[in-house]
């Protein structure tokens, strides 16, 4: 996928730092970097002003709820189109301390990936220029994505347990 | 060969027709219905075949599709409908002038269809009133066909004070739709 020699100058770069808490190459032969989230913004700005990292593909959350104190993740990925070389950040955040910083600083792009995220998730990015749902109706009170809620709308009448499991 | 529609019942004689004013409004109304196709997804690709040559809505008189509202008789509703989408819809109704009648094409649009989630409203009859549904996921151009013939079949028969009675004015606040008077 990417010329080994600029991976490891990335890799060294990200160590030096000391930015990387996990580093796990999956069987795809992809790099999964776990970082800490209160420096994601930092990472994103070193890869981007000094490495060249200059497209921004992706970034979505997840939810845990099994996992203590790591309820909820936001990953992203991050491409150097002229290395062509891709890596997939992780972050671990608790269910009581939502936050991560806000990535437009860098990539203007992630600003509607950053509204979706908070609109399904509830993970509040902080200093995002405006945090508010997206693709939801705006009156929505909670964040769909989230394992405690169902996935079928309530109100819906015609179905019932004894035909559909509900 | 064209074939013209039928005259109402009525007293004929040398020079003059008599019919009641029901009869034959509700007959004009009927065969030049103009359908307003408020078209999401899957459901409104078999409309454009049910407007196309081969099915040729305009058989039937309705062939002029109208994209404003206020020119609009008939909403023709196909396709799933999210919840976000529910208050356009709902402006769209209410802009359209009376006599109107709207036609729910597809499992979707009648009942939320496959899409049991909580982003798509369960059926367009949350929002608002619809005179006839059309199963099928999607349904065939012969059934949404049928459902126009139903919808005229209502126009034909319709009482002329059917809109001013208190009745439809009940049902209509049911659905939070302001009336006039």
């Amino acid at each position: 996928m990417s010329t080994s020699s600029f991976l490891d100058k990335t890799i060294d770069g990200l160590n030096s730092k000391g930015f990387i808490l996990e580093y796990i190459l999956d069987s795809y032969n992809e790099h999964n970097i776990v970082i800490d989230a209160n420096k994601a913004l930092e990472v994103v700005k070193y890869l981007n002003s000094e490495l060249g990292y200059n497209f921004l593909v992706d970034l979505t959350g997840s939810h845990y709820p099994d996992k203590e104190n790591q309820e909820y993740q936001v990953v992203f990925h991050i491409q150097n189109l002229v290395e062509n070389t891709r890596l997939r950040f992780k972050s671990n955040l608790s269910k009581d301390q939502m936050e991560f910083p806000s990535l437009t600083p860098v990539f203007s792009a992630s600003n509607w990936m950053e509204r979706e995220t908070f609109d399904f998730f509830g993970i509040q990015f902080t200093g995002h220029p405006e945090l508010r749902r997206i693709l939801n109706v705006d009156d929505m009170d909670y964040h769909p994505m989230r394992k405690e809620y169902a996935l079928e709308d309530e109100t819906r009448r015609d179905k019932n347990d004894t035909f559909f499991g509900r | 060969m064209v074939k013209v529609v039928e005259a109402p019942e009525g007293f004929e004689g040398q020079g003059f027709f008599a019919t009641s004013l029901d009869k034959v409004i509700g007959m004009a109304r009927a065969n030049s219905l103009w359908p307003l196709p408020f078209a999401t997804s899957c459901c409104g690709i078999e409309f454009m075949a049910t407007m196309g040559a081969n099915y040729d809505l305009a058989r039937f008189g309705s062939e002029r599709m109208s994209f404003s509202p206020r020119q609009a008789d008939l909403l023709i509703v196909a396709g799933t409908i999210s919840k976000k989408l529910g208050p356009v819809l709902k402006q769209v109704y209410d802009q359209m002038a009376e006599p109107k009648w709207v036609l729910s094409v597809g499992a979707c649009a009648s009942s939320g269809g496959i899409f049991d989630t909580y982003s798509v409203l369960q059926g367009i009859d949350h929002v608002i009133p619809v005179d006839v549904y059309v199963p099928g996921c999607p349904p065939r151009p012969e059934q949404i066909i049928e459902g126009v013939l139903k919808i005229q079949h209502l126009a034909k028969n319709e009482s002329l004070r059917r809109r001013d009675s208190d009745e439809y004015r009940k049902m209509l606040e049911t659905y939070n739709i302001e009336t006039t008077k």
